[in-house]
Formats: C-alpha cells, sequence, structure tokens
C-alpha cells in the first residue's frame, strides 16, 4: 500500500537553533531538514537567524551565508546561481523551487526549506536523483534518425517547426515538478513523472527526429505514462515557467491520433 | 530485496504494456456520454419525486426512458470499473491484495451493472 506517514526512523524531531548575531535588527528565521547518514539520528529541524542586512536577496544568498558563517555542515547543491543549472532545486516555503531565483521577500514569517519531498535524501537538503536521471536516460533522450545528415551541413527544420520546441527545450531538469506529483510519490518507481515525459515530447515533438512512432510504443503503458491524473502540481511548481502537463496531454493525444 | 541492478535496468524495468491508450479513451467517452445522461436522469427524477410506484413504473416502461436507463446504468458502471481500477492501481501495491481488489472490482461493476439493467428491462417488458 501506498505509506501516508512517515517510517519510525523518518519522523522530523526539532534541532538546534542559532541566534542571531548582536545588533542585528533585520532577521529572518530559516528553518532547515538536517539529516546526515552518519549519527545514526532521525532527521530534525534546525533554525538560523540569519542577519538579512548583510545578506543578498535570494534564499541560496542564505544558505550559503549560513554555510559559510554559521555552520559549515549544512549541506546542499549549488552551481550557476542564476536559474540554468538546476542544482538547488529544493522545498521552500511549501513549495519546490530553486533557491537561486527565490526572493527572501517573498517569503512572509519563517523560512521552510526542505529537501524534494520523497526522494530518498544523500545528506541535508542533497536528495538522491539516480533514479530519475535512469528514467531519463531511458526515454533516449538524444536525436534518432536513419536518415543521414546532409553532407554540406546540420539538420534543418523550418521556423514552424523549431518553434513546436518552444517551452520543451527550456527545461533544467531540476526535477521540481517530477517530486511535487503525488502520482509520482505513490509510483515513481515504474511512473517517469512530468519532467522525463515533458523531455521525452521534447523529442517526439522535434521534426528532425524519427523515431516518434517507437517513442510513443515506448510510453504506451498504463504506468509509465497514464498514472499522470492532470492533477497540475508540475506546471504550478515548475521554477521555468513551463508547462509538463500540457506536454502530457499532447502524448496522450497523440495516442489516441494514431489508433 | 539487496541489489545491484543497475538504476537503469530498473528504470526500464519490465518494459511498456503497449497499452492503456483504450482505457483512456473508454474513460473519457463514458465520462463525455455521462454528462447529458445525468443531467436528464437528475431532472426526470426530480419530476417523478411526488409521483406514486405506479406512475414511475409507467414512465420506466416507455421504450425511449428504458433505452436511455440502461445506457444510463451501462455507462455509469462503466466509467467506474475504469475509474475505481486507476484508484487501486494508484494505492494498492503489491501481488495479492492488488490483484484481489481488481478482481472485486471488476466482479462487482458488472455485477450490479447486470441487476440495475435487468431491473429496468424487467419492468419495460412486463411493466
Amino acid at each position: 500500500m501506498a505509506e501516508f506517514s512517515l517510517p519510525a526512523n523518518s519522523k522530523v524531531g526539532a534541532g538546534k537553533t542559532h541566534k542571531a548575531p548582536d545588533g542585528a535588527t533585520n532577521t529572518k528565521t530559516f528553518k532547515v531538514y538536517r539529516w546526515s547518514p552518519d549519527d545514526g539520528e532521525n532527521p530534525h529541524i534546525d533554525q538560523y537567524v540569519v542577519d538579512l542586512d548583510s545578506c543578498g536577496p535570494m534564499v541560496l544568498d542564505a544558505l550559503i551565508k549560513i554555510k559559510n558563517e554559521i555552520d559549515p555542515t549544512l549541506t546542499f547543491r549549488r552551481s550557476c546561481r542564476e536559474g540554468v543549472c538546476g542544482s538547488c532545486a529544493m522545498n521552500i516555503d511549501g513549495t519546490n523551487t530553486l533557491a537561486c531565483t527565490k526572493y527572501l521577500s517573498e517569503i512572509d514569517g519563517d523560512a521552510k526549506v526542505y529537501p524534494l519531498p520523497h526522494m530518498p535524501v544523500v545528506k541535508d537538503l542533497v536528495p538522491d536523483l539516480n533514479h530519475v536521471y535512469a528514467q531519463y536516460a531511458s526515454i533516449k533522450p538524444w536525436m534518432r534518425a536513419d536518415s543521414p545528415p546532409p553532407p554540406d551541413g546540420e539538420r534543418l527544420q523550418s521556423q514552424e517547426e523549431r518553434k513546436e520546441l518552444d517551452g520543451l527545450y527550456e527545461c533544467i531538469l531540476c526535477f521540481c515538478c517530477s517530486t511535487s506529483c503525488p502520482s509520482y510519490w505513490w509510483n515513481g518507481d515504474r511512473y517517469l513523472g512530468p519532467a522525463v515525459l515533458l523531455q521525452a515530447y521534447r523529442w517526439i515533438a522535434d521534426s528532425r527526429d524519427e523515431a516518434t512512432g517507437e517513442r510513443l510504443d515506448d510510453l504506451e503503458d498504463p504506468f509509465k505514462l497514464y498514472r499522470c491524473h492532470t492533477i497540475m502540481n508540475c506546471t504550478k511548481t515548475c521554477p521555468k515557467s513551463l508547462n509538463p502537463a500540457k506536454a502530457i496531454g499532447e502524448i496522450k493525444k497523440l495516442m489516441v491520433e494514431r489508433r | 530485496m539487496n541489489s545491484l541492478r543497475s538504476a537503469l535496468g530498473r528504470a526500464r524495468g519490465l518494459g511498456s504494456a503497449k497499452e492503456g491508450v483504450e482505457h483512456w479513451w473508454a474513460q473519457r467517452v463514458t465520462a463525455v456520454a455521462l454528462v447529458p445522461l445525468v443531467l436528464w436522469l437528475a431532472y426526470s427524477i426530480a419530476r417523478l419525486s411526488f409521483a406514486g410506484h405506479a406512475a414511475v413504473i409507467a414512465w420506466i416502461a416507455q421504450p425511449w426512458v428504458a433505452i436511455a436507463l440502461v445506457l444510463t446504468l451501462f455507462a455509469t458502471f462503466y466509467h467506474a470499473k475504469l475509474g475505481l481500477q486507476v484508484v487501486i492501481e494508484d494505492y494498492v501495491h503489491g501481488g495479492f491484495a492488488k490483484h484481489a481488489m481488481l478482481l472485486l472490482n471488476t466482479f462487482a461493476m458488472f455485477v450490479l451493472g447486470a441487476g440495475s439493467i435487468f431491473a429496468v428491462l424487467k419492468i419495460a417488458f412486463q411493466g
């Protein structure tokens, strides 16, 4: 059965509180999920009171400030700090998003920071993404064509054909959408999830790809595709404002069209 | 089970079942059919709310009413069977419990559908 309560060793307890530096007047409290595989303890919520007068405007700025100045053991992924790498995807203020593009000013009251939901946790805010990456590899995310490319240049597409990829190619594979999807939570072992299905449609929609039929064959499955029940959490949470639910809908339409 | 299987092997699993579109489409078709049928049924039942037993029997026995009722019942139980199957697949994982519940769902919906359609036909043909 689907599990609706956390196992005993995953129950989240209270942790340490790190007070604001003396004299700080403009502060914000960050309640951050902490878990380490090394100490055998349950996860806990540590509280960090950060002086906003010496902090950048984004949640990632605050996390880096905490790591640099308050607690160097805090663990999280980050790289580009401008919303193109997808590394700092996490659950902030109850919504999956990128820490680097989420303004602190958008958060009322204390800021709750958790790892992406329902993924195995490696440490603190770092989720184990091996399975979603493998699911991505399973849809063969590369151009598949039997016709050789023109000897004197690239494979061409019209401007209209190129437009079909808008709203798809921008996906940075942060997996905010897949980890916000209840259907992916319950059946993520078999359901591909919105991120991978959007990528699958990105290749189905590419006029240069010649494997559309095989791609649809591989997706036609009660679990791989049809666990999508149009819940729309994916579209609501996408930090790049893309629409995975629409991409999945387009795949379902093609499934009917080719009958 | 402790497994050293690769992540890709696990993600590919048993591969695609090559089905699902018929189920999805049938759910949509029955849903569209039920929009006018349920509106008609609700309107009719409201109109008959103070009629006596004999008046209701006479209403059901009319050919067009009996046909519409049979269609409503068929679409309802078929739609319910498809929908409940999805709910069970969503939440019940693993072997025996899942298959037992899927079987129970199929049998229950066919028995309820057949029973209620038989009741309408009996009234239609015998009054």
